[in-house]
């Protein structure tokens, strides 16, 4: 089958179930995406199809359907998306093993709400686990990314 | 040779019987400098200054062997090196080096020595010393113990200023203008006229010189980049994706592993059917390893769902099938044979403690796991003659240690290359999964094989926090706490921990009781008794290892003590406490969190006061009772390391700490049924979740004499000011972790 993987296409052969986590960091190398629990609990493997979030490990092969972007597509160390560079701001990441999920779900949640609440930042962000509690930095970093967005 | 290295391992991280070994040295062996590793692999014209600092005619490149699993010490050592150095941030490159002996750990003994932190007596410090001491001649690296600031604080300052003074040297001679006339900044010495030479320029030059061993540091006030705010060096690659852990690694020709270990841990395999699983796709071979068995593919999911498909056959777990066992031989575990030690015994508390005011409280601290986020990996590669390892990893040299011991080569030829850490918290000290890679890669001599505990692997697995049970009893007079017996009783971690490292400890293990012997409070009767239950389920050093449970148990049961005499909980910790730093630390808490001030209905506040690896912290907890549930509103920490290195990098380390013990405190633990952990995943073991995030205001102290590290002292306040908050709000007491089987939280 072909998939859509930031932009490029790439063809894989596998079986219906491999999820699109593996797909792309075994069979891709594409290891921005993080394999923390595989069961929908952590969030570290969050990519977007067609923009919006979604947990890579829960989507099954034989399901995707539509463009995959993940964090290497969302933005460059050179050319930051806007939840990038507020997350550089705030420093936000410490081990910064849950921040490539932390930053894809931030950004798919500011493209359908680039004025959240306080309220809405948290039911939005917790669903992502931090093991390192960076979390007050993360609320910093979506309000700032949401405030760029909006007067860019 | 030999004896010294039995003496050096017998004696590692104790008490008493250290003095007798470290003196069995001589000053010979302590005073010799192990070799530099970086002359090893140096090409002509390299100027290496010592272990730290390489700069060649392309590059800079500073060392920083302490493991970052999140901390952000990379930037920490690299900055302790580059302000006495003169390089700013983007001139150089770091590396996490070679193991070496060179970078043996000078303030690691600090915890082991049976004295309290707040102890300068020469008898203290002698320990300390001979401690240190036996560190160096064992070249002991390792990341623990909230010890990498502490560890480096001089030597890298010193290491960047040799280099300077070697690099202004070869100035001199080349320039022929007298050192005196010549500055340094940005990477290059300036020489009058506005003229300069990079340090990559005389790199050659520096490279035939002796270094300047005759340096000056800095004065703090003349600091440029330390204590200022600084932009941690991988904040871009882990903003980014685009910085690689151990897990994302690929070396050529490699193949995919994945594990099964017996669950009941440490029990033996008796039969396995793969006969579904071998003819799955891309499965390449299946065999048994110690204890489990072992399948090859070529992708990790394909090798995990293959494990699954195995059938097994597991032996008995060597400990209590069953978690209320476990308790029951803790419980039963306080006996004259089994005191380990006698921490404290200020006053009488047997004759105090009769009659009225009398309080008496069981307290428990249940096992916790590590769990970091990025699940254990390691990559090895094996031939004929040498082994490979990629991994993340906080005892370097022990880790070659016991991979040379499983592949049959010698500890010189294991090249062991460091790699990020998504986080540890104690699980990176372990080596099960290490020796299981080099088990697999020794049977497949040539091709690399890169292991991948699932989620449900590395729960199985994690060596949890000890538990433990605290007795205490004491009394109350006069609207005051004047007296205290507390007992604890625990299995020893460090004892579990060592005998997997191949080290035993004999000697008293402070970590039963520490966050409760070693608080710096003068109570006129106070004692304080360890005992060490038999071994149970493997254990392993949790973020700040006993002061989380100790602490939890000694701390509430003071509280207890404090509202029971009627007093008021930070100025009776006031009253009580016996040293200024400390003190002002509770004194900076109530004014930060303007304690005493008027609560909405229904709100209620808890203080808590624990000291561990020599830091006194002190935590405001303030929570709500809602409808559904207690919901954590805000919390104030107050904490003193003598001197913090980046305020941005500690805030985060200390509001990390603080949401590490509340979640863990709130709603886990691991407990054993037929020999297995019930946890298997983070749905049972959650933590706290964003929404649940009160909002946290930090101030760090600069008025200890000693510089600490922050990585796990936040820690261990948080479980007890949670508990004392709910008690404040609600009056109920409880009195085990986690607070989730009595109250729940929203
Ligand atoms: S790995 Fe997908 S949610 Fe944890
Ligand atoms: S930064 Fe370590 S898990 Fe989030």
């Amino acid at each position: 089958m072909q998939i859509t993987v930031n932009g490029n296409q790439h063809e894989i052969d596998v079986e219906d179930d491999m999820p699109l986590l593996w797909i792309l960091r075994d069979e891709l190398g594409i290891t921005g995406p993080k394999y923390g629990c595989g069961i929908a609990q952590c969030g570290a493997c969050t990519v977007h199809v067609e923009g919006i979030a979604v947990r890579s490990c829960q989507v099954r092969a034989a399901d995707i359907d539509g463009e995959i972007t993940t964090i290497e597509g969302l933005g460059q160390p050179d050319a930051l998306h806007a939840v990038q560079s507020a997350w550089v701001e705030h420093q936000v990441a410490q081990c910064g093993y849950c921040q490539s999920g932390q930053i894809m779900q931030a950004a798919s949640f500011l493209d359908q709400n680039d004025d959240p609440s306080d309220e809405e930042i948290d039911s939005a962000m917790s669903s992502n686990l931090c093991r390192c509690g960076t979390y007050p930095r993360i609320r910093k970093a979506v309000k700032t990314a949401a405030e760029n967005l909006r007067s860019a | 040779m030999g004896r010294v290295k039995t003496i050096a391992r017998r004696t590692f991280l104790i008490g008493s019987v250290a003095v007798a070994g470290g003196v069995a040295f001589g000053t010979y062996l302590v005073r010799r400098t192990p070799d530099n590793p970086l002359l090893a692999d140096a090409s002509s014209g390299d100027a290496i200054f010592n272990p730290w600092v390489k700069i060649d005619s392309e590059k800079i490149t500073l060392i920083t062997p302490h493991c970052d699993k999140g901390q952000g010490v990379v930037s920490v050592q690299a900055a302790l090196i580059a302000e006495e150095l003169d390089v700013e941030f983007g001139q150089f490159e770091t590396d996490f080096g070679k193991p070496s002996g060179a970078y043996w750990n000078t303030a690691m003994a600090e915890e082991g020595v049976p004295f309290m932190a707040t102890d300068r007596s020469f008898a203290a410090e002698t320990m300390r010393g001979v401690m240190g001491g036996l560190l160096k001649v064992m070249g002991l690296q390792g990341t623990g113990g909230s010890s990498t600031v502490a560890d480096s604080y001089y030597k890298l300052r010193q290491a960047g200023a040799v280099a300077r003074e070697t690099l202004k040297l070869a100035a001199s001679k080349k320039s022929g203008i007298p050192v005196e006339q010549l500055k340094t900044s940005k990477g290059a010495v300036q020489l009058p006229g506005g003229f300069e030479l990079k340090y990559t320029e005389l790199a050659e030059a520096a490279s035939v010189l002796d270094p300047v061993q005759n340096v000056t540091l800095r004065d703090p006030s003349q600091w440029r980049l330390l204590g200022k705010p600084m932009q941690r060096l991988d904040i871009l690659g882990k903003s980014t994706g685009t910085l690689n852990y151990g897990i994302d690694l690929s070396v050529e020709g490699m193949v995919y592993a994945a594990v099964k270990i017996n669950p009941r841990q440490g029990g033996a395999i008796k039969s396995f059917n793969a006969v579904e699983a071998k003819k799955m796709r891309g499965v390449i071979d299946i065999f048994e390893i110690t204890g489990g068995v072992a399948v090859i593919a070529d992708n990790t999911w394909r090798a995990v769902m293959a494990v699954e498909a195995i059938e097994f056959d597991w032996g008995v777990a060597p400990y209590p099938a069953e978690q209320d066992e476990h308790w029951k031989v803790v419980g039963d575990s306080f006996t004259p044979e089994l005191l380990d030690s006698q921490w404290r015994n200020d006053g009488d508390v047997d004759a105090v403690i009769q009659g009225e005011g009398v309080l008496e409280s069981e307290y428990r601290s249940p096992y916790v796991a590590h769990a970091p986020l990025e699940p254990l990996n390691a990559i090895v590669k094996v031939t004929d003659e040498n082994v490979e390892v990629w991994s993340g990893h906080q005892l370097q040299r022990q880790l070659q240690v016991l991979v040379a011991a499983v592949t049959g080569h010698e500890q010189e030829q294991v090249t062991f290359h460091n790699q990020y850490i998504g986080g540890s918290f104690g699980h990176r000290l372990e080596f099960e999964h290490l020796k299981q890679a080099a088990e697999i890669a020794n049977k497949m001599r040539g091709t690399p094989v890169k292991l991948t505990y699932s989620r449900e692997e590395d729960f199985a697995h994690d060596f949890p926090r000890h538990l433990s049970v605290g007795r205490g009893r004491g009394k109350v007079a006069d609207g005051k706490v004047i007296a205290l017996d507390l007992q604890i009783a625990a299995p020893s971690v460090i004892g579990s921990q060592m005998s997997r490292a191949n080290i035993p400890v004999p000697g008293p293990d402070s970590q039963i009781s520490a966050g409760s012997w070693n608080n710096p409070y003068n109570l006129a009767n106070y004692r304080m008794r360890a005992y060490r239950a038999p071994e149970l389920a493997p254990v392993s050093s949790w973020r700040a290892v006993g002061a989380p449970g100790a602490g939890f148990e000694f701390d509430c049961m003071l509280d207890e003590l404090i509202h029971a005499a009627g007093a008021d909980p930070i100025e009776e910790r006031i009253r009580l406490m016996d040293h200024d730093v400390s003190r002002k630390v509770l004194e900076t808490v109530a004014e930060m969190s303007s304690w005493g001030a008027e609560l909405a209905k229904g709100s209620g506040r808890g203080v808590a006061f624990v000291e561990s690896f020599g830091v006194p912290v002190a935590e405001v907890v303030e929570v709500t009772k809602m409808e559904n549930g207690i919901k954590i509103d805000k919390v104030w920490v107050a904490c003193d390391v003598g001197k913090i290195i980046d305020p941005v990098n500690f805030e985060n380390l200390v509001q990390g700490g603080v949401i590490f013990g509340l979640g863990h405190a709130m709603n886990c633990e691991i407990t054993y049924s037929d020999g297995m952990a019930n946890q298997s995943n983070y749905h049972a073991h959650e933590g706290l979740r964003l929404y649940q995030c009160p909002h946290i205001e930090v101030r760090g102290l600069e008025n200890g004499d000693k510089i600490r590290g922050i990585g796990e002292p936040p820690v261990p306040p948080a479980a007890p000011a949670l508990a004392n908050a709910i008690f404040a709000a609600t009056n109920l007491r409880i009195r085990e972790m986690p607070f989730n089987k009595h109250i729940d939280f929203v």
